[in-house]
This record gives C-alpha cells, structure tokens and sequence, in this order.
C-alpha cells in the first residue's frame, strides 16, 4: 500500500442554477489572454445537450482515455507510444477550433463612428483569430437552457446510445421532463490519460495533492495531451504553442483557499477536500474488466482517512499530521464513500476521475408536483425515481457507464432525504423507516443534510495548506500557467510573442497593489498595473479598480443629472472599497 | 588557396558550430517558455495532415542521406563492392524521391501558411526568414542531387564535398577540396551553414527535443512541488527552526 493524497471535488448538482459565474470568475483569472480566448478551463454544460468541445463524449471519434485490450492491460485509445510518435507532426485526432469555437469579439467602433443615416448602425462581429468579420454559430455554451434543443439534441452524444439501447422508442421529449446543468473543470485524475500521452513528459501529477499540471517550460507543443483527454480539458494556447489546462488554482489552494469557481460559486454547490488512496491499486482498479464495475473499484481505492492501519501508512509514506486531520474532516471522502451520494463522471474512460457529482433529484420532484402529486412524500418520490427511467438511464451513462442501481440509489437517498427533513422541521414525529429503507439511520440523515444544506464555508472547503515548514516557499512558487503571454509578460520576446520570460504573478500582483495603495486617485483599469486580478482576490470588500469608474463629468451646481449623480456614488463606492 | 576560400570553407563552418552550441545552449537557458512547435494544427488540419508529414518524414529520410553520403568514405563502399554507378542510382532515387517529398510538403505548409488567415497572422517575421533559408536550402540540396544524375566527375561530392565535412571534426579542414567542389554544391553548403546558424533562434529549435524519451518513460509522471524545504537557501527571516 502507498497511501497518496488527493485534492478533489464534489458539485451537487441540485443546487446549479447555470449562472456560469465560476465560468466567469475562472475565465477572468486565468484564460483571459489572446491566444486562449476560446478556453474555458470551467465551463457549465446544460444537459442533454452536446457540450463542449461539440461532442467531447463520443470518444469512438476523439480516441480520448484507456481502453483495456484483450489481455486485460490498459492502452491509449488513441495509441501507444510508437503511434503517438509516427502521428506527431500531424495528430490525426486533434479537435479544430470550431469544435470549441472560433473567438469573437464585435466592431463597435461602428456604432459611433458610422455616418447619420436612415439605417442603425451595427455592431459586427469579428473573429478574433482572423480579424474577418464572422457568421457566429457555435461556442462554448450554444445549446444553453435547451436552445435549440429540437436541433441540437439529438446530437448529443449519450442521448444518441440512449436511442440505440432502447431501439428508437424514445422520443425526444424528456427535454421536457428534465434539464439539469453539469460544470465541468478538470477531473486531476488518478490515472490521467493526457499525463500518459504527453511525449515531452511535460504533464504531472503533484505528488503532494495530485494536481495535473502543465509545465510549461517543459512542454513543446506536441498536442497530444488535448487528444489523450476525455473530457477535453487540456487546450492548447495557440499563441505560445503550449498546452494550458484547469490547475486547481494551485496557488489559491496551496494557501488554504478554494479554487476560484467555488469561491465564487453562487449555489454555494462545490465541496473541496482530501482523499486519501493507494497509488499502488489505481492501475489494476482501472483495468477492471466490466465498464461498471469502474465506480466500486474506485470507490474502492479511497482509503478510509479514521483507520489507524491507514494512518499509520499515510505517516510512513509522508504525509503531515495536518493533511490527515484535513483527510479525516473531508467533505468529499464523506459525500463520496461514506454516503455514497457522489458519482465520478465517465468513469469507463478509465481515468479515475476526482471530481464528483451529487446527480440531480429535482427534475424528479418537479415532474411529480406537477402531475399532482406530493413531490416530497417518500413513497411518491421512491415510485416516481423509477417511473422517470429515461432520467435514470441518461444519469447513468453520465456517472456510472450505464449502470442504473447506483444513481438509482442516489437518487432514492436525496429523496429519503426530503422526506426525513420534512418531519425534522415540520416538528412531526421521525419517521426512521424512510432513513432505513435507503440503509441508513436518521442521524446520518441529518447529518448528511446539513452537510449538503446548511455547511458553512469552513465545512465546504477543508484545505489544508502546503506544509507549514514550507511556508516561506509559498511566496513564489516557480511554476507554470501564471507565467504566460498575458498577465505577467509585457510586451514580445525577440522570437515572437510567445519567447522571453514572464513575470511572476506574485511580482505583478506586488507592484499592482502598491500603486493603488500611493495612488491617491481610484485605479484606472485601463493601466496594466493597476488591473484587479481575481486570483488573489479573496471575496471580501470590494477592491478599488474592480468596476471601471464611470466617465467623470464636473457636475454643475444643482445638476442632478445622470452623469453627477453616478460621480457622487462613485466617490461613495471608493471611500467604502477602502 | 586563396583568402576567399580560406574565409567559406574553414572560418565559417566553425563560426557556425559556435553559434549554433552557444545559441542553442543560451536559448534553452533563458527561452524555455519560447522553445515549442507553435503548432497551428488547431486552426486548420486539412492541408497539414498531407503537408507536415510529407515534409517532416521526407526530411529525416533526407538527414539519413546527408549522414550517409558525407560520414561513410567512398574507400568503405568501395571495399564493399558497391560500384560507383549503384551507389549513384540508389542516392538518386533515394535522395530525389525524399527531397522531392520534402520540397512538396513545405510547399503544401507554406502555401496553408499564407492563406489560412489565422496561421498567416500567426506567423512571425522570424519564421518568414526561416522559411527562405529552409526552402533555398532544400531546393539547392535537390538541384545538386538532379545534376549529381547527370553525372561529372565534378559533381561526385564523396570526393569532394564529404572529405572536407570529415576534415571539419579533426579541425584540419580540407579547403582544397571543397573549393573543388562544383557551384551547386557550394551554395548548398552555403545556405546550409546559414541555415543551422539561425537554427537556434527560429522555431526549429523544437527539433532538438525530438521526445524519444517519451518510449522509455513509465506513462503516469509525478513529480512534487519543486524542491523540498532544502532546495533554496534560506532567507534572512525564514531560517528553519
């Protein structure tokens, strides 16, 4: 046994709202360069729908992850390592950028510019790669709350197996019995196919907390990591000629803060903690014959953080008392093993991947309120879970390669759930078969209730920082994305934009924060140095230079236009900010 | 022997070998970030499948030529009892066919790279320059394989070409018998000096971590946060208790 720690996640899917705010937040902090403009290393899905990249699922066309040949041994789907490097200067499997989507912003420059006419004048849009003006398509969130569902449903990958097991007789109508939306990040898998594909050996996993890295001194551009990848999160930067991907804001994280999409989070719906596993099982648990038997066997590596046998290991192999204190108050271990309430998403692309989702109910108890029903009585709910197959069905080749019985069992769960708590607060008397008949007690009930409802901000996130002995390190840590074309680096190397060196974040992040605090006027985002950058922006107050003050026009004496009134609040706002 | 000759066949190879080592080694030092293919494969796929192939396999067959025809002396073949005419025919056909592959695909990934707008503007004045050099060297190189068929006891570059090559590495270079060898071949060797001179700050640099290691690696890397509590020296403040 070779006890390893693991950063993971939990989205409860239940509580998304599709706001894209994690997009959002992730894009301002990390993806906002040229060069990266079509990348969303979080983005938020709505289902069914294709996705993005188009169709990343359908890996019979992108060759992502393992498959296990007839000997039972796992192999690139994409090929091994002699095919990898025949196929190296052309990768025969690379998605094209309209398969995420070809960036654009719009002429604005139009609107004031164009002469007085009969007609508007309108904004254009241009393509941010070419410079030509652009028909939009596509993008990263095009089939958005079921546009152009009729159109683009079909196509969705798991809807079409979906047809093809249940020859045809399902019509597309469960758009309307249900629609739910899947953020996705990153899985930092166990296994991570895209580290194996990776011929310059540029892409890690940290030994430390299993991040998957890029190092981005190291990695040259050979793309096959953006095939190797199942879930296509590892792009590529098509202005350094690097790959870049979700890094767990390794630097937020390090310091004991959540990553910036659940920070930002509105649903308050991701759970950040530790597992603990046994690095010396992951290969033969993905190797597994059965496809559904993935998620036991990865359930099965995660190491029970209370074991003394466990622990006494974990210590031996290196890991610091505080890391296993974190282990033992892991939100994650406790949704995923424990309550058995989280699913890994695809776990047939046999990677192992550390993300995990809490399948929603709501779509189920909606349906039954609207027929009528009580959608939280248990015996209605527990009826109606198996009544909505095509929901169960579609669940399960999200999270279980198509195995019904586990999501089933989620499902039956949350809404024992309901029920329980329906009593709890209705002061009635608790009903402790509901808990029994999804095999647990009324405590664990609650208890998983409170986790999933009410936990307070230090619940959801137990994070514990790099080692303390470490910590004068934490000041810059030589590594990766922060160093880039965009927010460190100014201006060109003499080899084109992508040479020369960067800036490291954390000097960038010095020299904004001391020219807002010597300025003695509000910063101007315009100016470079004084951008607000989101990373290291902990969610408290509001920082001077977030929001652009408005144009300041001198109010005239008892002018209370617009333009006066919108000056005094901003003299308000940056009295407060500071 | 005159100062002409002295300055192309003896200065200048070794001018380039220095800055070729020294470029390459500054470039690795303070470039690393900048050192990668620049792939434009995410824009457009179509033309590059056939072209970057093309190019790339025929040039590796065209290096094993070059290393063929300049390392292996005439005397070895010889002994071997390979005829001057069968080892014509087969450099011929070998040379001609990989260096018409090459030619072809650069030609297919150039004109991809000006009329593809996003690869257009994605390309650099550097890599411009790079192209010229690339392309006279390899439409020079071709040019001396199709005379080296019309055959002339000048154009036999194993008796004049390659023993100059050979006499570069124990720093005696053979300048005669360069200065001997036919216009072509010069020129060749000429553009071929300056191509591996801007090798070092051109893209080509990605050539030189050509990932073989990538077959003796085990798949999954791990690696831990760089440097342990040891690695750098402590600062004044943050001495270790």
């Amino acid at each position: 046994m070779h006890v390893m720690a693991q950063m993971g996640m939990v989205m409860n899917l239940d509580k998304c709202i599709g706001c894209h705010t994690c997009s959002v937040t992730c894009k301002q902090a990390w993806t906002n360069r040229s060069g990266v403009e079509y990348v969303w290393f979080n983005n938020v899905e709505t289902r069914p729908g294709q996705g993005y990249p188009r169709r990343y699922q359908d890996q019979e066309r992108w060759k992502g992850g393992w498959v296990r040949n007839r000997r039972g041994r796992l192999r690139l789907k994409a090929g091994g390592r002699f095919k990898k490097l025949l196929t190296i200067f052309a990768n025969p499997v690379l998605p094209n950028i309209r398969d995420y989507y070809e960036p654009w912003t719009y002429d604005y420059e139009k609107l004031t510019e164009a002469p007085l006419g009969d007609d508007f004048p309108v904004a254009q849009p241009k393509s941010l790669l070419s410079g030509e003006p652009m028909a939009i398509e596509w993008s990263a969130n095009w089939d958005d709350d079921l546009g152009g569902a009729p159109e683009h449903g079909p196509r969705d990958p798991i809807v079409e197996r979906l047809r093809k097991e249940s020859e045809d007789k399902v019509r597309f109508s469960y758009e309307q019995a249900f629609m739910f939306f899947l953020p996705r990040i990153c899985e930092h898998c166990l296994n991570p196919s895209c580290v194996a594909s990776c011929p310059s050996g540029a892409m890690y996993k940290r030994a430390e907390d299993g991040i998957v890295l890029v190092d981005q001194d190291r990695c040259r551009g050979w793309r096959m990591c953006v095939t190797g990848c199942p879930y296509k999160k590892v792009y590529f930067n098509h202005r350094t000629g690097k790959a870049e991907k979700c890094t767990f804001c390794y630097p937020r994280v390090e310091v004991g803060l959540p990553t910036v999409c659940s920070e930002t989070c509105v649903g308050r719906l991701r759970y950040i903690g530790l597992f603990l596993y046994d690095a010396d099982r992951v290969t033969a648990a993905a190797s597994v014959e059965n496809e559904q038997d993935l998620y036991e066997a990865q359930l099965d590596l995660l190491l029970d953080p209370t074991d003394p046998a466990v622990l006494d290991h974990a210590r031996r192999d290196g890991i610091a008392e505080d890391w296993l204190e974190a282990a033992r108050r892991s939100p994650v271990y406790r949704l995923a093993k424990t309550y058995r309430v989280a699913l890994p998403l695809h776990p047939e692309f046999r990677t192992m991947p550390m993300v995990w989702y809490i399948p929603p109910l709501s779509p189920v108890v909606d349906r039954l309120a609207e027929t009528g029903h009580d959608g939280e009585d248990a015996a209605n709910l527990f009826g109606a879970i198996d009544a909505l197959r095509i929901p169960i069905g579609y669940l399960a080749e999200l999270f279980t390669a198509g195995d019904p019985a586990p999501v089933r069992g989620v499902l039956q769960k949350l809404a024992a759930m309901r029920s329980y708590m329906r009593d709890v607060t209705l002061d009635r008397p608790h009903n402790e078969s509901i808990a029994t008949a999804v095999g647990m007690t009324g405590g664990e009930i609650i208890e998983m209730y409170r986790l999933l409802a009410i936990a307070k901000y230090e619940e959801r996130y137990v994070i514990p920082t790099a080692y303390s002995g470490e910590a004068h390190q934490l000041e810059e840590l030589g590594c990766s994305l922060d160093v880039d074309g965009g927010p460190g680096m100014i201006g060109s190397g003499p080899f084109g934009e992508a040479s020369g060196r960067a800036t490291p974040v954390s000097v960038e992040t010095f020299h904004a924060l001391r020219d807002r605090q010597t300025s003695d006027h509000i910063a101007d985002p315009g100016e470079r140095g004084a951008r607000i950058n989101l990373l290291n922006w902990d969610g408290k107050g509001r920082p001077p230079g977030l929001f652009p003050p408005p144009r300041q026009t001198p109010p005239g004496p008892g002018d209370l236009t617009a333009g006066g009134a919108a000056a005094a609040r901003t003299a308000e706002l940056g009295e407060d900010g500071r | 022997m005159n100062w002409q000759d002295v300055l192309l066949w003896a200065v200048l190879p070794y001018v380039m070998v220095v800055v070729l080592v020294g470029g390459t080694i500054w470039r690795y030092r303070y470039d690393k970030f900048g050192w990668t293919t620049r792939s434009s494969e995410l824009h457009e796929s179509r033309l590059l499948r056939v072209g970057s192939p093309l190019f790339h396999f025929g040039l590796l067959v065209v290096i094993i030529g070059h290393v063929i025809g300049l390392i292996i002396p005439k005397s070895l073949t010889d002994a071997a009892g390979l005829s001057q005419q069968a080892y014509h025919v087969q450099a011929l056909l070998l040379g001609g066919i990989a260096g018409f592959c090459t030619l072809a695909g650069v030609a297919i990934l150039i004109y991809r790279r000006r009329t593809t707008g996003p690869v257009f503007m994605a390309t650099t004045r550097n890599d411009k320059l790079m192209y010229v050099v690339l392309v006279a060297a390899i439409v020079a190189g071709l040019a001396t394989t199709l005379l080296g068929a019309a055959g002339g006891e000048e154009h036999n570059y194993r008796l004049t070409v390659a023993p100059w090559f050979r006499s570069l590495f124990v720093l005696q270079p053979d300048i005669a018998s360069m200065a001997g060898a036919g216009l072509a071949f010069q020129l060749h060797t000429l553009i071929g000096l300056l191509l591996f001179t801007i090798w070092p700050f051109t893209r080509l640099v990605h050539a030189f971590t050509a990932p073989l290691g990538y077959l003796f690696r085990p798949y999954i890397v791990y690696r831990s946060r760089q440097g342990g509590p040891a690695a750098r020296p402590a600062r004044r403040g943050w001495e270790r208790i």
